[in-house]
């Protein structure tokens, strides 16, 4: 009894119920008519293609800037990226890889003035960060009607201007990752492997990063700023650089996400992602100050899990559409739920 | 003494926070119109005992006080500062309680505003009143006249010298009629000379008038210029309650400082040093509560250097401008070598370091494991317990190497843990100080800052952390600037000792002196020319 209460406490009872849910949801979908392998399929697609943003949210906590709110902007650089690799022309892996070289520099800038403006309300950082989120996505509203793309493929077609909502890559690099090394089961299920290679590789650059002079520093720096400084660190310095490297993941993950999609979506698309993120990585276990790589793998996972099977049975099951709702009540639920209890880390 | 002139009588008063007694026993009696001088090093129990008199909440919350106040023949039990003032004790404080935006009328007259009727009082009631300016003006100037100071009553506080502010906190404090009693806290701390003789005439106006008066200051010779008896506490005790006529500052000074124990020296009493290794000259520090003003001192290679001084006459800015946590100016050499401030990592980088006085907030990282901790700033500063990985493209922590040295330590330090990763915050206060000290020898320094190393841990760590440094300073010949605010411990460790009073040092003395050289030194008062150079030979 006392070692079941010990494993609750560290394990986190959320997420032990949460996974229970998910079992119970995939027992529970042959029975209204919901295919099992096409639902895991589903899951590792879509963990695969949101483990980067919830990756992205790590090095900003483990600095102490709390949770990237403001991840709108690095999926924006991402954005910015992707839209100029289809407007070069480029293909397949170049055409992928290309995005995320073109996106990086754009990164780099928005993640050093955010960081700069982080520096200078510290203690309020999640409440700023939401709103230069919000702001820099209705900013970027107005340029990707105004920034002088031509590719016809991505503008609309009857002003010749402006970029479109929606832009299809089905013919540049959709499913590059996806298609790699692809294990395909039967017609419903397919592993995704090259995608899930590629979250893995992301994960331990992060891990092994973490591990380096800057990342220890970092984490220091977010666990007692004072005594960092003490230690002679920048603490200034560091959080910039954290944000940084937050906002180049996010780049790197709308990449992702779209070549698995299949659209570049722009306008107001970004607006919710960073929220999905945060409800996955605090799901995981994380705290606003601490979080691990197995935070992020099981975080996204199991909250990725609960956005593809409760939609599904359940909408199979009332015989109608809740799924959007039930997205938007579980991660902010989530997010609520652990903001609350924000300092307790499960291990 | 005769009871009817009697005006309050503190009778037998104890007083403990939780089993740790701050005062024990206390009593003495205040008569109309006289000035007690109270005077006492910092946690000899002053603030506690005018706290009790004050009927502050943070008396009660902690268990109460032992021992009975009574005013004019009447006990009282005080359950708030309301209660006091209705009781006819006003209080100045060392921090002003003014309201910067107001003038000086306003401010005296605060809540006691001189009311006016209008016309729709008669609907409405009083609260319809409005201010009588000239009236206020009028009970304004009639306080300050009684204070026998010179004080514009239109001038704003923020525009004030901070003279002028002191005056006003006490003319606001007399201007309620019922004020018998008047406690002042260090009233002179912040006032020049020249200010502080004009307060000390208006407090002997104040007296003559009636009011009791209860003095405390850490200035002796004002104590002595103004005061009919002085009272001295120690340790939570009277030690001396006196009239004044017939003491000197040199006695006051003794009876703070000396206690019964005696101080500890083991093995050779005086060891002699020639290599200087560390020059401050000139040197500010702007640390809120601890300012540092003109300080200059040398200290030598393979010394103990211990500074001390009362709370608050900057002391602890001294390492903390030194190794960049504060802003700082002035002309800081090691080895010759300037060294450049307000940058942490070039103090650290040329071989300083530092152990802060404040454990919790600077000197750990409470979350993390003790590896993290001992290893992080030699880490950081020197590349330590780095390994390369993926064939040299990566450097990660070595947590082998780190995991070795915290045991090393936990070992010679005796520091009492279940492993070398457990986290910092469960630690006991004297196994925390361990660590911090454990992080400082970790860089291997030349020249170590250690600040109030004994502060709030038990005496066996005490020993223990003293012990480390004596071992440290003699087996490598590591150089240690000490700051502590325990005379005691600076005397019996330190080859020589300085005292610093309001951001200076007034003085530098072998730790064999006399105490009551110290207490002079302590309080700003001029310390004889033989000790000095005495001190400066040795």
């Amino acid at each position: 009894m006392r070692s079941l209460k010990q494993f609750g406490a560290d394990f986190g009872w959320p997420r032990i119920i949460i996974f229970f849910f998910l079992v119970a949801l995939f027992f529970a979908a042959p029975a209204v008519g919901v295919r099992v392998d096409a639902s895991l399929s589903d899951v590792f697609n879509r963990f695969g293609q949101n483990a980067f943003f919830v990756l992205a949210l790590v090095p900003m906590i483990q600095s102490g800037c709390g949770l990237n709110f403001g991840l709108s902007l690095g999926i924006i650089a991402g954005l910015l990226g992707a839209t100029l690799s289809v407007q070069c022309g480029l293909h397949g892996a170049v055409g992928f890889f290309g995005a995320l070289v073109l996106s990086s520099p754009f990164a780099i800038v928005f993640g050093w003035l955010y960081g700069k403006l982080l520096n200078k309300v510290k203690g309020e950082e999640m409440t700023i960060a939401m709103y230069v989120g919000f702001a820099s996505v209705m900013f970027m509203c107005i340029m990707w009607l105004l920034l002088p793309y031509t590719a016809p493929d991505m503008i609309w077609g009857y002003a010749g201007k402006g970029l479109r909502t929606t832009i299809s890559v089905e013919n540049y690099w959709f499913h590059i990752l996806n298609r790699f090394g692809a294990i395909r089961i039967g017609p419903f299920f397919s592993f995704p492997t090259g995608e899930i290679l590629f979250v893995i590789f992301g994960a331990f650059l992060m891990w092994l990063f973490l591990r380096t002079k800057t990342g220890t520093a970092m984490t220091a720096v977010g666990s007692n700023p004072d005594y960092a400084r003490a230690s002679g660190i920048s603490v200034d310095k560091m959080r910039i650089i954290s944000v940084i490297i937050s906002t180049m993941l996010g780049a790197a993950g709308i990449i992702v996400y779209e070549q698995s999609f299949g659209f570049i979506q722009l306008y107001g698309a970004p607006l919710a992602m960073p929220f999905t993120a945060i409800a996955a990585i605090l799901i995981g276990g994380a705290s606003v100050k601490k979080a691990s790589m197995l935070n992020v793998v099981v975080g996204a996972f199991l909250f990725q899990g609960l956005l593809t099977m409760t939609p599904s049975v359940i909408n199979s099951w009332l015989q109608t559409d809740m799924s959007e709702v039930v997205r938007i009540v579980v991660s902010n639920g989530i997010i609520i739920y652990a903001l609350t209890r924000k300092t307790k880390v499960s291990k | 003494m005769e009871t009817d002139k009697t005006l309050l009588s503190l009778q037998n008063i104890s007083k403990d926070f939780y089993g740790n007694v701050v005062l024990s026993d206390v009593s003495f009696d205040v008569k109309r119109g006289e000035i007690i001088g109270l005077v006492g090093e910092n946690g000899a129990g002053k603030t506690t005992l005018m706290r009790i008199l004050f009927g502050m909440n943070v008396i009660r919350d902690t268990g109460g006080y032992h021992g009975k106040v009574i005013i004019e023949g009447e006990e009282v039990h005080f359950q708030s500062p309301f209660d006091a003032l209705d009781a006819g004790i006003g209080m100045a404080h060392q921090e002003f309680s003014l309201i910067p935006g107001f003038s000086t009328t306003e401010n005296i007259v605060l809540n006691r505003e001189s009311m006016r009727p209008t016309v729709f009082n008669d609907v409405f009631g009083d609260r319809m009143s409005v201010l009588d300016r000239a009236d206020m003006k009028k009970r304004a100037v009639a306080t300050i006249a009684k204070l026998g100071v010179d004080l514009d009553p239109d001038t704003l506080v923020s525009e004030m010298p901070v003279g002028h502010k002191q005056f006003t906190e006490i003319a606001r404090e007399i201007n309620r009629e019922k004020t018998k009693i008047l406690v002042l806290d260090e009233p002179t701390a912040v006032l020049t000379e020249t200010e502080a003789e004009v307060l000390i005439k208006a407090l002997r106006t104040l007296a003559a008038s009636g009011i009791a008066i209860i003095f405390i200051s850490h200035r002796l010779h004002e104590v002595i210029e103004v005061a009919d008896r002085v009272v001295v506490l120690r340790d939570g005790v009277i030690v001396k309650d006196t009239p004044v006529a017939d003491v000197t500052v040199r006695d006051i000074a003794s009876w703070m400082v000396g206690r019964q124990v005696t101080v500890e020296r083991d093995e050779e009493s005086v060891r002699t040093f020639t290599e200087d290794i560390f020059e401050v000259s000139h040197m500010w520090v702007d640390m809120p509560g601890e300012t540092v003003k003109d300080m200059n001192f040398t200290v030598r290679k393979g010394e103990i250097f211990g500074i001390g001084g009362l709370a608050g006459q900057g002391k602890l800015g001294i390492p903390n401008g030194i190794m960049g946590l504060f802003p700082a100016g002035g002309d800081v050499r090691l080895h010759g070598k300037q060294v450049t401030l307000n940058e942490p990592r070039m103090a650290l980088q040329m071989g300083m370091g530092f152990v802060s006085e404040d454990r919790r907030g600077v000197g750990l990282l409470l979350e993390e494991s003790l590896e993290w901790n001992i290893a992080f700033t030699a880490m950081q500063i020197q590349n330590k317990y780095l390994k390369p990985v993926l064939g040299g493209l990566f450097k990660v922590r070595d947590e082998a190497a780190m995991r070795t040295l915290t045991e090393g330590y936990i070992d010679i330090l005796h520091i009492k843990c279940t492993s070398a990763d457990q986290k910092a915050m469960e630690l006991s206060g004297g196994n925390q100080q361990k660590i911090c000290l454990a992080k400082a020898f970790a860089i291997a320094p030349d020249l170590l800052f250690v600040s109030e190393p004994t502060r709030g841990i038990d005496i066996g760590a005490k020993r223990l952390v003293l012990d480390a440094l004596h071992k440290y300073n003699r087996e490598l010949g590591m150089t240690i600037i000490m700051v502590s605010s325990e005379l005691e411990e600076l005397r019996s460790i330190c080859d020589r000792v300085a005292i610093v009073d309001e951001g200076r040092m007034t003085g530098i003395l072998p730790p064999t002196a006399d105490l009551a050289e110290f207490g002079l030194l302590m309080t700003g008062e001029r310390v004889s020319k033989t000790s000095k150079t005495e001190a400066a030979n040795g």
